[in-house]
C-alpha cells in the first residue's frame, strides 16, 4: 500500500516543478496527442478530455519563481496572477500547449487572452465566456453554442474532433473526479486533522497537470492511507477561507494559518474543479447536457451574477453552516476585483449571522507569514474563547 | 459660437470660454436632474444602468428616466467630491484596490444621494445592468440592489474575444432582450413594450450619431478643430447617458457640428482651458479614461505644450460610431444588441490595438499616450503591451502616464507633467533628427 508520505511527495512535486515535466513527459508517451492549458477559474475540461488532449491547469508560478518579464507587461495596481503566467510563457515553460483558454473570470484574465493572442499567434486561444443569465433559452442555448464553437475548435488544433461518444466517456470520467473531489473535501470536513489542507491543496494542484483517471487513482490511495494512518485532533478553530479562487495563496500561507490554530474546512481554492457541484448526465445530447449541468448548477461564487437579492447574504451562512465551521477567513488575493468587491457583501451577511471573521490579502509571492500567523492565532484564539456557540 | 461663463468650480476663479453647446449641454443636463430629483412626485419610472451598453432608447420608450453612476461619479471627482466619497465607502469595508468609481457612487448614497447637479438622485425602479466590457459593473449593481433593495435584471452582453460577434452571441442576447429585460422595464414601469417608439427613438439615435462622427472625424484636419479628448468627453455627454434617441439630443449634436464646421471654416482650433488652440504643435492620440479630479489642470499640461488630442479610444466606450456602426430602426432590439456588443471596452486588445493604429495613421498624430487609471482592469490590463504594439505598427513613439479616475490621491501633477515634458521634448528631437 501506498503511505501517505509517498502521495504527498508526489503531488509536492508536482506542485513545485515549474517546468511541467509531468505534461511533458505525458506528451512524450502520447505521440501525436496535444495539451491544452486552461486559466482559472472554470472550463469545461470535459470537451478538453474529448478532443483528445491534456487539459493542464495554470496556475502561475507562486512563490518560486523570479519575475523578470512579466512585470514589464503590468502596472503595479494588477494582481500578481498574470505576470507569473507571462513570465512561465516568457520563458519557455508554456511551450508545450497546443491551446490556451481564459475563462471569463475577471476583466485582467480577459484581457490576457487577448495578450495571448498578440504575443503567440500560432496557438489557439479563447476567451471562454460563460453564461451570467440561466435560463435555459437563454443562458443554457449560449453556452450550449459556446462548449459546440469550443469543441470543434479544439478538434481542429488536436485533430482528433470530439464526437458525442467521446464527450459522455470524458462526462463520465470528470463525474468520477468531482466524486472524488467531494469525497477527499468531506474527509476533511469530518477530521480535518486526518485531512490536513496543505496536503489536500497539493493533491488537488497535482490534479491539474496530470490525467483525470492517475489524479482519481492518487485521490483513493490518499484516503486509504489516511484512514491506515489518523491523524490526532487538536483543540483548533474550523474556518472558512473565502475569496482565494483565482490567484492562488503560497502553500505558506495556508501551513500557517493551520498551524496558528485553525483547521480549514472549506475554501475557494482551485474551485474549477468543482465548478459543477453535481453530476452531468452521461444521457442523452452530452454538449447539451453539460450546457444544462451549468445553467442548473447551484454554485455560487464570485465570477457568477448572483441572481437573489439575498443570496449574497446568505452565502456565509449557508457554507458555515454546511461546514460546521466557527469562522471565516476572507483571503482574497490583492487588486482582486471579483473577491474584494464580492467581500463587503459577504462579510455583512456573516456578521449578520455572528458570525466571526477576519479579512487579509495576499499575493501568490507573499514570502512573510508573521502578520498572517498573528492574525489567524488571534483570531482561532478569540473564537475559541468567545465564539463558539 | 463661443461665450463666456463663471466657472462653476470652486477652484476656477478666472472666466473661461465655453462653447455654445457646452451651454445647451449643461441646459440638458440641469434639466434631466431636475427631472430625476422630481420623478418620486411625478411618478416618471427611473432605471440605472451603464454607459458602455446603455439601451437609453429602449429605457425611454417606457416613458422612464436613465441614471448612468458612471457619469455621477466622475462629475462627483470634478466637482472635488470623490475623495470624501471614496473615503466613506473605503470606512464602510469596501477595498482600497477596487474601482472608484463604484466606491465614489456608494459614498455618495450614503451621503445622500445628492447628485452632481446639486439634486437628490431618486432611487431606481429597475437597475437594469447592461453587463458590457467591464467585469464590475455586474459587482457594482449587486451593492447597489442591497442599497435600493429594488429589481434588478441583468443583460450579459458576450465579450468579443475573437474580434468579432458570434451568431450565438447576438441570439443570446437578443433572447435575453425579449425574454428578461423588456419583461423587466414593463413590470418596471407598468407600460407595454412599444417597438414603434422604439423605431422612432433609434432614428433619431442615427442622426445624431451621424453628427457626431462629423464632429470628430474633423480632427483630422489642421488645425484640429475639437480636442478628441478633453473636449471629446464633453462631445459623448448626450450621446452616451440620458439623450441619445432624443430630439434634444438632435438638436445638440446639430449645434455642435455647426459650431465645429464654423472653426473648420476660420481656421481655428478647440477651446481648451487656456483659449482656442490654433497653433497645435503635436498631434497626439490618447488611450484610456481622463482623470476627472484634475481634469482641468491635466487639459492644460497639454495646451501649455501646444499638444491637441485628434483622437481618443475613451470617447468610444459609449460606441464605436466612427468606426461605422449606426443604430437602425429597421431591426430595433438586433441593433441594440450589435451596440452594445461593439462598446470599446468589449472589444479584444487586438482590436483596442489596432484600433489605436488605425488613429495614429489616420489622424496623422506624431504620439500616442496611455493614461492607464487604477481603477479600472478593464482599460488597464494590457496597456503596457498595446503601448508597445501600437509602436511596433505605426512607428509613432508612445507615452505611458498612470492616474486615477475619481480618487485624487492618485493624481500627481509633478509626475505627470515631467513625463509629458520629457515625451514632446523626445518628439522634438525626433523632429529634428528627421529634418537633419
Amino acid at each position: 500500500m501506498v503511505t501517505r508520505a509517498e502521495i504527498v511527495d508526489w503531488a509536492r512535486a508536482l506542485y513545485e516543478d515549474l517546468d511541467f515535466a509531468a505534461v511533458k513527459g505525458w506528451l512524450a508517451d502520447h505521440p501525436g496527442r496535444k495539451a491544452v492549458g486552461y486559466l482559472p477559474v472554470y472550463v469545461p475540461r470535459e470537451i478538453l478530455q474529448a478532443s483528445s488532449m491534456l487539459p493542464v491547469g495554470i496556475h502561475g508560478g507562486g512563490d518560486r519563481l523570479e519575475i523578470i518579464k512579466g512585470d514589464a507587461f503590468y502596472q503595479s495596481y494588477i494582481c500578481h496572477l498574470p505576470r507569473s503566467v507571462v513570465e512561465l510563457a516568457q520563458t519557455g515553460r508554456l511551450d508545450m500547449l497546443s491551446a490556451v483558454l481564459f475563462p471569463s473570470t475577471c476583466d485582467v484574465i480577459r484581457n490576457l487572452s487577448g495578450m495571448w493572442k498578440l504575443l503567440y499567434p500560432d496557438i489557439y486561444v479563447r476567451y471562454i465566456d460563460v453564461p451570467q443569465v440561466m435560463g435555459a433559452t437563454t443562458g443554457g442555448a449560449f453556452w450550449e453554442g459556446e462548449l459546440r464553437r469550443l469543441s470543434k475548435d479544439l478538434g481542429e488544433v488536436s485533430g482528433q474532433p470530439a464526437g458525442d461518444e467521446a464527450i459522455r466517456t470524458a462526462i463520465a470520467l470528470y463525474n468520477d473526479t468531482r466524486r472524488w473531489v467531494r469525497a477527499l473535501y468531506a474527509a476533511r470536513l469530518d477530521a480535518p486533522w486526518n485531512v490536513p489542507t496543505e496536503e489536500l491543496y497539493l493533491l488537488m494542484r497535482a490534479g491539474e497537470v496530470v490525467p483525470a483517471e492517475l489524479f482519481i487513482e492518487r485521490v483513493r490511495e490518499y484516503l486509504a492511507a489516511v484512514e491506515a494512518e489518523p491523524g490526532r485532533p487538536r483543540d483548533n478553530s474550523r474556518v472558512i477561507v473565502v475569496g482565494a479562487f483565482c490567484e492562488q495563496p503560497p502553500l505558506g500561507l495556508i501551513k500557517t494559518i493551520e498551524r496558528a490554530g485553525c483547521y480549514i474546512v472549506d475554501d475557494d481554492f482551485l474551485l474549477g474543479n468543482r465548478f459543477l457541484t453535481a453530476d452531468v448526465s452521461t444521457k442523452g445530447d452530452p454538449t447539451r447536457a453539460l450546457a444544462d449541468a451549468f445553467i442548473g448548477n447551484g454554485l455560487r461564487t464570485s465570477v457568477l451574477y448572483e441572481p437573489d437579492p439575498r443570496g449574497k447574504r446568505r452565502l456565509m451562512k449557508e457554507r458555515a453552516t454546511a461546514a460546521e465551521a466557527d469562522g471565516i477567513i476572507f483571503a482574497a488575493a490583492s487588486f482582486c476585483d471579483p473577491a474584494l468587491l464580492d467581500q463587503p457583501m459577504l462579510r455583512a451577511g456573516a456578521e449578520e449571522a455572528a458570525i466571526p471573521c477576519i479579512a487579509f490579502k495576499y499575493s501568490e509571492n507573499s514570502g512573510q507569514f508573521q502578520q498572517f500567523r498573528e492574525q489567524a492565532g488571534t483570531f482561532s484564539d478569540s473564537i475559541k474563547l468567545w465564539g463558539r456557540a | 459660437m463661443a461665450v463666456v461663463q463663471r466657472g462653476a468650480q470652486k477652484d476656477v476663479q478666472k472666466d473661461v470660454q465655453k462653447d455654445r453647446s457646452m451651454v445647451l449641454q449643461k441646459e440638458m443636463i440641469e434639466q434631466h436632474f431636475a427631472r430625476l430629483e422630481r420623478a418620486p412626485d411625478t411618478g416618471e419610472p427611473v432605471v440605472y444602468t451603464f454607459v458602455p451598453g446603455n439601451m437609453t432608447e429602449l429605457i425611454r420608450s417606457f416613458g422612464a428616466l436613465p441614471v448612468l453612476p458612471e457619469i455621477n461619479a466622475l462629475q462627483s471627482g470634478m466637482r472635488k467630491q470623490s475623495a470624501d466619497y471614496i473615503a466613506e465607502a473605503e470606512r464602510s469595508g469596501h477595498s482600497e484596490d477596487v474601482c472608484t468609481y463604484v466606491k465614489c457612487d456608494l459614498g455618495m448614497l450614503k451621503a445622500g444621494n445628492i447628485g452632481p447637479s446639486g439634486t437628490r438622485l431618486p432611487k431606481p425602479d429597475l437597475l437594469l445592468l447592461s453587463y458590457t466590457g467591464c467585469y464590475t459593473f455586474m459587482k457594482w449593481f449587486e451593492l447597489l440592489r442591497e442599497e435600493y433593495d429594488c429589481p434588478t435584471v441583468l443583460f450579459h452582453v458576450p465579450y468579443q474575444g475573437d474580434g468579432a460577434m458570434e451568431p450565438q452571441q447576438r441570439e443570446y442576447m437578443l433572447r435575453q432582450l425579449r425574454d428578461e429585460v423588456i419583461p423587466a422595464l414593463e413590470k418596471a414601469t407598468g407600460k407595454k413594450y412599444d417597438e414603434d417608439k422604439l423605431r422612432e427613438a433609434l432614428t433619431l439615435s442615427a442622426r445624431s450619431e451621424d453628427d457626431l462622427v462629423a464632429v470628430l472625424h474633423s480632427a483630422k484636419r489642421r488645425p484640429s478643430p475639437i480636442d478628441g479628448y478633453f473636449g471629446a468627453v464633453y462631445y459623448v455627454g448626450p450621446i452616451f447617458s440620458a439623450f441619445r434617441g432624443t430630439p434634444e439630443g438632435v438638436e445638440y449634436y446639430r449645434a455642435l457640428r455647426e459650431e465645429v464646421e464654423a472653426r473648420v471654416a476660420a481656421g481655428l482650433g478647440p477651446i481648451t482651458p487656456e483659449g482656442s488652440l490654433d497653433d497645435q504643435k503635436y498631434r497626439l492620440v490618447i488611450e484610456g479614461p481622463p482623470n476627472w479630479t484634475h481634469f482641468r489642470d491635466f487639459w492644460k499640461m497639454f495646451a501649455d505644450e501646444k499638444a491637441v488630442v485628434v483622437a481618443s479610444t475613451y470617447s468610444k466606450v459609449g460606441g464605436t460610431y466612427d468606426f461605422g456602426f449606426r443604430h437602425n430602426p429597421a431591426d430595433p432590439l438586433g441593433t441594440l444588441a450589435d451596440y452594445c456588443s461593439g462598446c470599446y471596452t468589449n472589444l479584444n486588445l487586438p482590436s483596442r490595438v489596432e484600433m489605436l493604429a488605425t488613429y495614429v495613421r489616420e489622424y496623422q498624430a506624431d504620439g500616442f499616450l496611455i493614461n492607464s487609471v487604477k481603477s479600472c482592469n478593464s482599460f488597464s490590463a494590457g496597456q503596457l503591451m498595446m503601448l508597445r504594439e501600437v509602436e511596433r505598427r505605426t512607428g509613432v513613439p508612445g507615452a505611458f502616464i498612470e492616474s486615477d479616475l475619481v480618487d485624487p490621491r492618485y493624481f500627481s501633477a509633478a509626475n505627470i507633467k515631467n513625463r509629458l515634458e520629457s515625451y514632446f521634448q523626445m518628439l522634438d528631437a525626433r523632429r529634428a533628427g528627421s529634418v537633419a
